[in-house]
C-alpha cells in the first residue's frame, strides 16, 4: 500500500533547503549595457558582452551589487568585506561563454535568517529560516525547442536562441539545511518564498513575478526516519514557479521519496522537474557524474570591496519589514486575514494604502482595488495598478460617500477613467453621469410610472410593497440608472400612501 | 610521476567538449604527464603562509552605472551565426534538457 | 627622402610636412607586402581598400589643416586576435575562419581615431599559443632574416611585417612573451607594457590575468609612439587602470641614463641561454655603462618556478575564455546533419576547429582547475605569482630597471621543435615572469650573435606603471648602439638588403 503525506510524515522527517533565484529590475544588465526590457524582439537587447563574443568584457552594474546588498541587509546577513566573481565553467549553448560569471567561494552576503510564520494545529508558530549566502550572478538566454517529442522526422529537430535574457542580473538565495518542521515543512516552505517575495518586493528591487521567471525557487528535500538524527539523501526541484506549487512540490517529494523508502530503495542525488497538473516530480538530466564547475577567480572583473559607510547608508533606506507593516496595516484597517493575503498576493498593499492615507474609507477602497480595478485589470491582463492612480480612487469613492454617486455609476466612471478618457471628473462631466436626486424631477418619472403599470400601483397601495420593485425599476430605467434608488423608493411609497 | 591514463585525459576532453580519437588520448596521456612533472614543481615553494594573486594589479570596486546604452542590431548580433531563423541563432537540438 | 625603410617617426614627419601623402605611403607598403609576403606570410588578411580609403581621409584632413594625431596616415599591421568591426579576425584558428566581429576593439579603435592606416591582420601562433608562429592554422611565418627560421612567436606575423618593411608598426599581444620574444629574433623592437595600461577589449583571449596588447616598431622612439595611441584608461575593461599614460615618447627621446641603476637578474644569464646571446647581451650591459647607468646585480629566486606556474594559469584561463567557440554563436560548425546533438556538435567542432596545442593547453587547464587538483595546480601557481611580485618588488628596490636577455636562443628553425613542447616552453623563460607580475617589458635588437649572425634581444623590465623607464633606458641603450654600429640591425639582413 502506497504512503499518502500524513502517513509519510508520521514515518518520515523532512529537511528543505531552498534556493531562490531573483531577477534584480536594474535598467541595464549585470555585466553589460543592454536593456533588462521584457519583451523585445529576439536578440535585439544583446551586444558583443552578452552575447560572448570573443574580445568583449565585462564590467559589473554597481546598481545590481547595491541592490544585492540591500536583500542582505534585511535578510539579516552580514555583508563581506571583500567578495568576488568566480566563473563557473560548463557547457550549455543558452550560456553565451560557456561559463556563468557567478560567485563561490567569497560571495556578497553571508549568515542571515528570516522568521516565517504558520499557521498550525497548535495555533500561530514561528520558524527562523537560516540563510547560508546571497550571491549574485548573471542569467542565461533563452531556448526554443522546434520539432520535439511529436516530430515524426528525428532530423527536424532543432533549437533556437534568444540572447536577450542572457546576462540579466540574478541575485541567488541559499537557505542553510531547514530541519524541525515536521509535517509542517510544506507551509514552512511557502511561507519562507512568500515572506522572501514580500520583502523583496518591498525593497523594490525585483518584480518578483514567479510567473514571469523573475523569481524562481528551487527546492532540496530529504527524508531521514524520525528520531534518527541522521540526513538523507536529497533531491532538488527546479524552477518551481508559484508558491503553491513550492508547497505542493514538497508535498510530491515527500510523498515520492518515503514510498522509495518504504520499498527498500535508495533516493538518488538528482535534479527534477516538477509537474504543474499532478503536482509530482520527475527526473531531469541524470548525471553519471557529479558535474565539475571548475570554479576560478574570475579573472577579468576585480573584487567588490563595500567600505561600511556606505553599507550603513544603504541599511538607513531599508524600509519597513513586510510582516511587520502587514500587521500593522490589517490591525489599522481591521481586515479579515484572508481578504488581507488576498490584498498581498495581489501586490495591492501600496495602493490601498495610499488610497486609505489620501482620505478614503478603509473598507471601500480594499473592495475597488480588489474587485472592480482588478477585474478590469484581469480582462486586460496588466497590473491593477498600472490602470488608475490611488489619488483617482480616493476621488471616485468621495463622490459615493456624498451620494453625488452611485456604485454603479462610480463603475462607469472608473471605467472610462481606464478607458483613457480622463481623469474621474472629465469622465462624469463628458458621460454625463450625475446622481438625479432633483425630488421634481423623480417624481414626474414616479408618475409616468404609475401611469404605465396601475394594477402593480394598486398592489402596492394594498400593502404589497415587494410588488412596488417593478415600478422602481421602471423609473430607474427612465432615468438612465442615474437615479438614486433608495431615494425613488423613499418617494414612491410615499406617494402610494406606504410611506412610515 | 604525474600519471595521467587514457580515461583521465577522456573524461578532460569531455569536460572541455573535444572529441578525440584513442590515438590522440593515448598521445596527450604522454604529453600530459612530462608537462605535468614538471609544472608540478609549483608546489615545492608555495607555502601556505603565501596568498595567491589571481590580478597582477590590485583595482577593487571598478563598476559602472545602470544606464541603458545601444545593443547591437539583430542583423549585427546574428552575423557570425552559422545558421540562423525567425531572429534567433539556430543550433542542433539540446538533448537532456525538458 | 621617405621610404618603406624610414622610421615610423621620419614617416609622420614627412607627412606633416608634405614630401608624401598618406596613400603613396600605404600603396607603398602594399607594393612591399606583394614583393615579399609569398615568402614571410607575415599576413593573413589584406584590407586594401579600407586602409587605402583611411589613408586618402587622413591627406583630405590633412589638407584641410585638421590637426591630426603624429602618427596619422602611418601604415600599420594589426594582429589577427585583435577585432576589427567587418574584417575577418581569425586569431590564426580554423574556428573562427570566416568571422568578421561587429565591432571594434577599444585598440581599434583608437587607431582609427588618430587616423593610422590599418593594412590588414597578421599571422599568429593559434590564440596566441606559441613561440614559433608555426601553430597557426594558416601555415608558418618565415623569419626574414633567414626564411627557414622561425619568426618567434605568438606574435611572428606582427615583428616579420615590421622586419620586413611591409609595415613600420604593429601591434602585437603579450601573454608570455609573444611581442618581446618575436621583437628579439628579428631584430625589432617590441613592448609590452604595463597590465591594464592598454585596453583588453576586443583582444580575444588567451589567459585574461595575462594578456597585454603593445607596440612592435623598428626604433624605440616608434614604439613609443605608437605606445602613447593604443593606451590609456577603457571603461570597457574592468582591469584598465585609471591614470594618466606614462609619458613614453618623451622617456623615449631623453637618450640620458646617467646615473640610472640598472639591476641585471641573476637568474636569467646562465644556463640554457646561448653562448652568444649572453655575449652580445654583455654588449648592451657595457653599452649602458658607458652612458653613465650603474649596473646592481639583484636576484629573484621564484624566477625558476615563473615558466611552471604560467603553464599552469595560462591554460587554466585559456580552457575557460576558449569555451566559448562551441559553434552555437559565430565560427565555424562541423558535424550538424540534423541528426547529431548540440553537444556532439561542439565536440566535433572543436576536434576539427583546434590545433593540437590549444587543444593540449585546453586540456591541462581543464585538469588544473579540477576538484580535487585546483589546490595543488592553479592554486600553487597563484601563490608563486604572488613570490614573483614579491621579487620584483625586492629588485625595483635596488634598481631603477631590471634587464636580462630577451630569448634564450636565437631564431631557431622551423620544425625543430614542434615535437617538443616543454623545449617550446623554454623560450619563455625570461619573459613570463614580466607577464606574471603585470608589470612592463620591452625587448630591443642588441646585436648579432656570432655563432649564427641572428639578431638577439635585450630585456628591459619596469616597475608597474613606470613603462617611461624602459623607454628611457632603451632609447639610451639603442642610441648607443645605433652610434657603434654605424646603421640600423636590419640593414644586416641578408634577405632584407638584397630586396
Ligand atoms: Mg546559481
Ligand atoms: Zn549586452
Amino acid at each position: 500500500m502506497a504512503l499518502n503525506y500524513d502517513q509519510a510524515v508520521a514515518k518520515y522527517d523532512p529537511t528543505l533547503g531552498l534556493e531562490v533565484h531573483v531577477e534584480l529590475n536594474t535598467n541595464s544588465k549585470m555585466f553589460c549595457g543592454c536593456s533588462t526590457e521584457f519583451g523585445a524582439e529576439p536578440n535585439t537587447q544583446t551586444c558583443p558582452v552578452c552575447l560572448g563574443l570573443p574580445g568583449a568584457l565585462p564590467v559589473v552594474n554597481g546598481k545590481a551589487i547595491e541592490s544585492s546588498i540591500l536583500i542582505g541587509l534585511a535578510l539579516n546577513c552580514s555583508i563581506a568585506p571583500f567578495s568576488r566573481f568566480a566563473r563557473k565553467n560548463y557547457f550549455y549553448p543558452d550560456m553565451p561563454k560557456n561559463f556563468q560569471t557567478s560567485q563561490y567561494d567569497e560571495p556578497i552576503c553571508v549568515n542571515g535568517y528570516l522568521d516565517v510564520e504558520i499557521e498550525t494545529e497548535d495555533g500561530p508558530k514561528q520558524f527562523r529560516v537560516e540563510i547560508e549566502r546571497v550571491h549574485m550572478e548573471e542569467d542565461t538566454g533563452k531556448s526554443l525547442h522546434v520539432g520535439g517529442a511529436t516530430g515524426r522526422i528525428h532530423g527536424a529537430e532543432y533549437s533556437l536562441l534568444d540572447y536577450n535574457r542572457a546576462g540579466i542580473p540574478l541575485v541567488e538565495i541559499v537557505t542553510k539545511i531547514v530541519g524541525g518542521t515536521g509535517k509542517y515543512a510544506p507551509e514552512v516552505a511557502r511561507a519562507y518564498v512568500t515572506e522572501l517575495r514580500d520583502i523583496l518586493r518591498s525593497l523594490g528591487v525585483s518584480d518578483v513575478k514567479m510567473e514571469q521567471g523573475s523569481m524562481r525557487c528551487d527546492v532540496n528535500l530529504s527524508l531521514a526516519p524520525i528520531g534518527s538524527g541522521s540526513l538523507g539523501t536529497r533531491s532538488e526541484t527546479k524552477n518551481v514557479n508559484s508558491l503553491r506549487s513550492v508547497e505542493r512540490a514538497v508535498i510530491g517529494e515527500v510523498i515520492r521519496q518515503a514510498n522509495r523508502l518504504e520499498a527498500g530503495e535508495r533516493i538518488v542525488q538528482e535534479t527534477r522537474h516538477f509537474l504543474e497538473e499532478s503536482g509530482q516530480t520527475r527526473p531531469g538530466r541524470s548525471k553519471e557524474q557529479a558535474e565539475d564547475y571548475r570554479y576560478f577567480p574570475e579573472p577579468d572583473l576585480v573584487p567588490v570591496v563595500p567600505d561600511s559607510a556606505w553599507i550603513e547608508e544603504l541599511r538607513a533606506t531599508l524600509p519597513e519589514k513586510p510582516s511587520n507593516r502587514r500587521k500593522r496595516l490589517q490591525i489599522e484597517w481591521s481586515v479579515p486575514d484572508k481578504e488581507m493575503s488576498s490584498l498581498v498576493n495581489a501586490g495591492l498593499l501600496d495602493v490601498v494604502e495610499e488610497t486609505i492615507k489620501l482620505g478614503a474609507e478603509p473598507t471601500r477602497a480594499r473592495s475597488w482595488w480588489l474587485g472592480e480595478i482588478s477585474r478590469l485589470a484581469n480582462e486586460r491582463e496588466v497590473d491593477p495598478t498600472s490602470l488608475i492612480t490611488p489619488g483617482q480612487v480616493a476621488v471616485v469613492i468621495s463622490l459615493i460617500e456624498s451620494g453625488e454617486l452611485t456604485d454603479k455609476l462610480a463603475r462607469q466612471v472608473v471605467e472610462g477613467v481606464v478607458a483613457g478618457e480622463g481623469t474621474p471628473a472629465d469622465v462624469i462631466t463628458k458621460r454625463g453621469l450625475k446622481v438625479v436626486s432633483d425630488d421634481g424631477a423623480l417624481m414626474t418619472a414616479i408618475e409616468a410610472a404609475i401611469a404605465a403599470q396601475p394594477d402593480t400601483a394598486l398592489r402596492v397601495r394594498g400593502g404589497n410593497i415587494p410588488a412596488a420593485g417593478a415600478l422602481i425599476g421602471a423609473v430607474m430605467k427612465a432615468t438612465g440608472g442615474q437615479a438614486d434608488a433608495a431615494k425613488v423608493r423613499e418617494l414612491l411609497l410615499k406617494h402610494l400612501g406606504q410611506g412610515e | 610521476m604525474a600519471a595521467i591514463s587514457r580515461d583521465d585525459v577522456a573524461h578532460l576532453a569531455k569536460l572541455a567538449r573535444i572529441d578525440m580519437s584513442n590515438a590522440e588520448l593515448d598521445h596527450l596521456a604522454q604529453e600530459m604527464s612530462v608537462i605535468l612533472d614538471a609544472v608540478a614543481r609549483v608546489q615545492e615553494v608555495a607555502g601556505s603562509d603565501v596568498p595567491p594573486t589571481s590580478h597582477p594589479i590590485p583595482v577593487n570596486n571598478v563598476v559602472r552605472e545602470d544606464v541603458v546604452l545601444p545593443s547591437l542590431s539583430q542583423e549585427d548580433s546574428l552575423s557570425g551565426a552559422p545558421a540562423q531563423a525567425e531572429g534567433r541563432f539556430k543550433v542542433p537540438q539540446i538533448l537532456g534538457e525538458e | 627622402m621617405t621610404s618603406i625603410r624610414s622610421t615610423a617617426a621620419q614617416m609622420a614627419e614627412a607627412l606633416s610636412a608634405g614630401t608624401i601623402t598618406s596613400v603613396e605611403l600605404t600603396q607603398a607598403h602594399y607594393e612591399r607586402i606583394g614583393e615579399v609576403d609569398s615568402e614571410v606570410h607575415a599576413f593573413l588578411y589584406l584590407d586594401k581598400e579600407g586602409a587605402l580609403a583611411q589613408a586618402a581621409q587622413s591627406d583630405a584632413k590633412r589638407n584641410s589643416g585638421e590637426i591630426q594625431s603624429p602618427l596619422a596616415g602611418v601604415p600599420l599591421a594589426l594582429k589577427d586576435l585583435l577585432t576589427q568591426k567587418g574584417i575577418p579576425t581569425t586569431c590564426g584558428s580554423k574556428i573562427l575562419e570566416g568571422w568578421r566581429p561587429p565591432y571594434d576593439s577599444t585598440v581599434v579603435a583608437k587607431l582609427k581615431a588618430a587616423g593610422v592606416v590599418i593594412l590588414g591582420k597578421t599571422n599568429m601562433d593559434e590564440f596566441a599559443m606559441g613561440s614559433s608562429t608555426e601553430n597557426s592554422a594558416y601555415g608558418p611565418t618565415h623569419n626574414p632574416w633567414d626564411l627557414t627560421r622561425i619568426p618567434g612567436g605568438s606574435g611572428g606575423g606582427s615583428a616579420a611585417a615590421v622586419a620586413a618593411f611591409e609595415a613600420p608598426l604593429a601591434i602585437g599581444s603579450d601573454t608570455g612573451g609573444s611581442i618581446r620574444q618575436p621583437a628579439a629574433v628579428t631584430g625589432t623592437v617590441g613592448v609590452k607594457p604595463t597590465y591594464g595600461g592598454v585596453s583588453r577589449f576586443g583582444l580575444i583571449a588567451f589567459s585574461s590575468s595575462l594578456d597585454q596588447a603593445g607596440p612592435c616598431a623598428r626604433t624605440v622612439l616608434d614604439a613609443a609612439m605608437l605606445h602613447e595611441v593604443i593606451a590609456g584608461h577603457d571603461e570597457k575593461d574592468s582591469t584598465s587602470i585609471n591614470a594618466p599614460v606614462p609619458q613614453v615618447v618623451k622617456a623615449a627621446k631623453k637618450l640620458d641614463v646617467k646615473g640610472m641603476k640598472i639591476g641585471v637578474v641573476k637568474e636569467l644569464q646562465g644556463e640554457g641561454f646561448q653562448a652568444g646571446v649572453l655575449e652580445r647581451f654583455h654588449d648592451g650591459l657595457d653599452a649602458l655603462v658607458s652612458c653613465g647607468a650603474e649596473l646592481v646585480e639583484v636576484s629573484c629566486p621564484a624566477f625558476d618556478y615563473a615558466l611552471a606556474a604560467y603553464y599552469l594559469i595560462a591554460p587554466s584561463e585559456c580552457s575557460s575564455n576558449l569555451a566559448r567557440f562551441d559553434s552555437m554563436r559565430y565560427g565555424i560548425r562541423i558535424g550538424d546533419d540534423g541528426v547529431r546533438g548540440a553537444e556532439e556538435v561542439m565536440k566535433l567542432t572543436r576536434h576539427e576547429g583546434f590545433g593540437p596545442e590549444v587543444k593540449r593547453r585546453i586540456i591541462l587547464g581543464t585538469y588544473a582547475l579540477s576538484s580535487g587538483y585546483y589546490d595543488a595546480y592553479y592554486g600553487s601557481a597563484q601563490k608563486v605569482r604572488t613570490l614573483l611580485m614579491r621579487d620584483f618588488n625586492a629588485a625595483f628596490a635596488k634598481a631603477d630597471v631590471l634587464v636580462s636577455p630577451t630569448a634564450p636562443t636565437t631564431a631557431f628553425k622551423i620544425g625543430e621543435n614542434v615535437d617538443d613542447p616543454l623545449a617550446m616552453y623554454l623560450n619563455d623563460i625570461a619573459t613570463i615572469p614580466v607577464n606574471m607580475a603585470g608589470i612592463g617589458g620591452m625587448s630591443l635588437p642588441c646585436g648579432l650573435a656570432p655563432e649564427d649572425g641572428l639578431p638577439v634581444g635585450f630585456q628591459i623590465m619596469a616597475p608597474a606603471m613606470r613603462d617611461d623607464l624602459m623607454y628611457q633606458v632603451g632609447g639610451a641603450l639603442e642610441a648607443t648602439l645605433l652610434a657603434k654600429w654605424g646603421a640600423p640591425i636590419l640593414d644586416s639582413a641578408p634577405l632584407l638588403a638584397a630586396k
